[in-house]
């Protein structure tokens, strides 16, 4: 399904000059997102086509509230936090979860799931709590865990939940008023959220919307494979959605991940990292699993977030700046002392731009003027 | 984060199985996929095997992610994995 490379670009080049404007798409992943520039895309796409980084890292997606939440805990006795490697460093008010290890609290880096699971068996003189990230692709595994705690009695696991759904985050995209975020033309749907949710979960974009949808993968050819279709419906003026990662990707995704997903969890408006509240945007526990929940079990006080007031993390994931347009990015805000979540995860667009975008021309026009002033 | 990576099932045992990741071994649940086979490849994320693939699409994908990350894509992504079980010699 999809081309070489050079003949990709030509078709994508001609498209855009048959749309006749600037054409906005969104990748919503933040595996596209770096794949994107890990490939060099970015530079050879055509000048009339923007690609906007969406709110598809969950790291950067976690709001602080959670994240200080799970530094509460983590600087109690008697407990072990878990989480993926990128949460670590991501700040809170005050520190993160690497400042509190470096300090001696009991903070462990898994790359699954199970292995929190294990840890809790593995330390039952304390309490371990998972502090459970990430999108549709990631949340059937926390919820395969729950119910093998529950099945085997490991009573000193909870989670601290914090998974998000990304169709109602694009939704809001749409749906909400926000005079400088872009008029996006069509969304560039992740690959490996959509292996679980099925091509079919985007349809309500399509329909009430009427902006294109395309599930692609993350390779070049699939990311341009993906640009080209969307494209090619903005040229005939039409909005379906296209699955052009059909070898991985179903109609209906994992259904047997989506049923245990549906037992262990209820789906809750929930809070973005600077993007406020998202109705029916996350995951709780649902009423049989709830003594799993770290919120209970800790009797937390969820609090409010209070971020820097000058990090753009939440205008950068909607697309309404590019990460060189904030003024802490690549001077206060580095991914050696991040500010903003988008400069800590390696998914992260501020990350991603410093990593590979620092030669692109905003970027370098936007250092020259620092420098200048 | 949501990056899954093919691998090839070497055993299975109810929801447990043990995959091969391009020479590093892991052990994974298949409560997500219960139809998998022992030499069936699937795609893994964080220790679940999400959905079956193809040989031929897995081992693409093994050169794209060689290519574009390097031959110690899985041993960088995986420093701290307590299901990895044992690492083949190349």
């Amino acid at each position: 399904m999809t081309g070489e490379i050079p003949t990709l670009l030509v078709e994508l080049e001609a498209l855009c000059e048959r749309i006749g404007r600037r054409a906005q798409f969104m990748e919503v992943c933040g595996t596209h997102t770096v794949s994107v520039f890990r490939n060099g895309i970015r530079p050879i796409l055509p000048e009339n086509l923007r690609l906007v980084s969406g709110p598809g890292c969950p790291v950067c997606v976690t709001a602080q509230r959670h994240i200080d939440a799970a530094l509460d805990i983590a600087g109690r006795s008697g407990v072990m936090v878990a989480t993926y490697g990128d949460m670590l460093r991501v700040p809170g008010r005050s520190g993160s979860l690497e400042t509190l290890r470096a300090a001696g609290a009991r903070v462990r880096v898994v790359n699954s799931a199970r292995a929190a699971l294990q840890l809790a068996r593995e330390h039952p003189d304390c309490d371990v709590v998972f502090l459970a990230v990430g999108f549709e692709t990631t949340a059937p595994a926390t919820a395969a865990i729950v119910l093998e705690a529950e099945r085997d009695g490991v009573d000193n696991l909870s989670i601290l939940m914090c998974h998000k759904l990304v169709v109602p985050a694009m939704l809001m995209l749409l749906e909400t008023r926000d005079p400088g975020r872009p008029g996006l033309d069509g969304f560039l749907c992740p690959g490996h959220v959509s292996v679980i949710i099925g091509a079919n979960a985007y349809e309500p974009i399509v329909e009430r919307h009427a902006k294109p949808c395309v599930v692609a993968g993350f390779e070049a050819d699939q990311i341009l494979t993906g640009l080209v279709h969307l494209a090619r419906q903005v040229a005939q003026d039409r909005a379906t959605l296209e699955n052009v990662y059909s070898a991985v990707v179903s109609a209906e995704g994992n259904t047997v991940a989506q049923k245990l997903v549906d037992r262990v969890f209820t789906v809750v408006d929930t809070v973005w990292r600077q993007l406020g509240t998202i109705p029916q945007s996350g995951h709780e526990l649902a009423p049989p699993y709830r003594r799993f929940d770290a919120v209970q079990r800790f009797e937390l006080m969820i609090g409010e977030d209070e971020d820097h007031p000058k990090c753009r993390c939440g205008d950068v994931i909607q697309g309404i700046v590019e990460p060189w347009e904030c003024t802490l990015c690549g001077s206060r805000c580095t991914p050696r002392s991040p500010v903003g979540p988008c400069m800590v995860s390696s998914e992260g667009t501020c990350a991603a731009w410093y990593k590979y975008g620092r030669n692109l021309p905003g970027y370098s026009a936007c250092a020259e003027k620092e420098t200048g002033s | 984060m949501c990056l899954a990576v093919p691998g090839q099932i070497i055993e299975c045992s109810g929801e447990d199985a043990v995959v091969d990741l391009q020479g590093n071994r892991m052990r994974i649940s298949t409560i997500l996929t219960p139809d998998i086979l022992v030499g069936n490849w699937v795609l893994v994320h964080a220790g679940f095997a999400i959905t079956q693939i193809d040989e031929t699409d897995a081992l693409e994908t093994w050169d794209y992610l060689r290519g574009a990350y390097g031959d110690d894509f899985i041993r960088a992504s995986d420093p701290d994995s307590a299901n990895a079980i044992e690492k083949e010699d190349p």
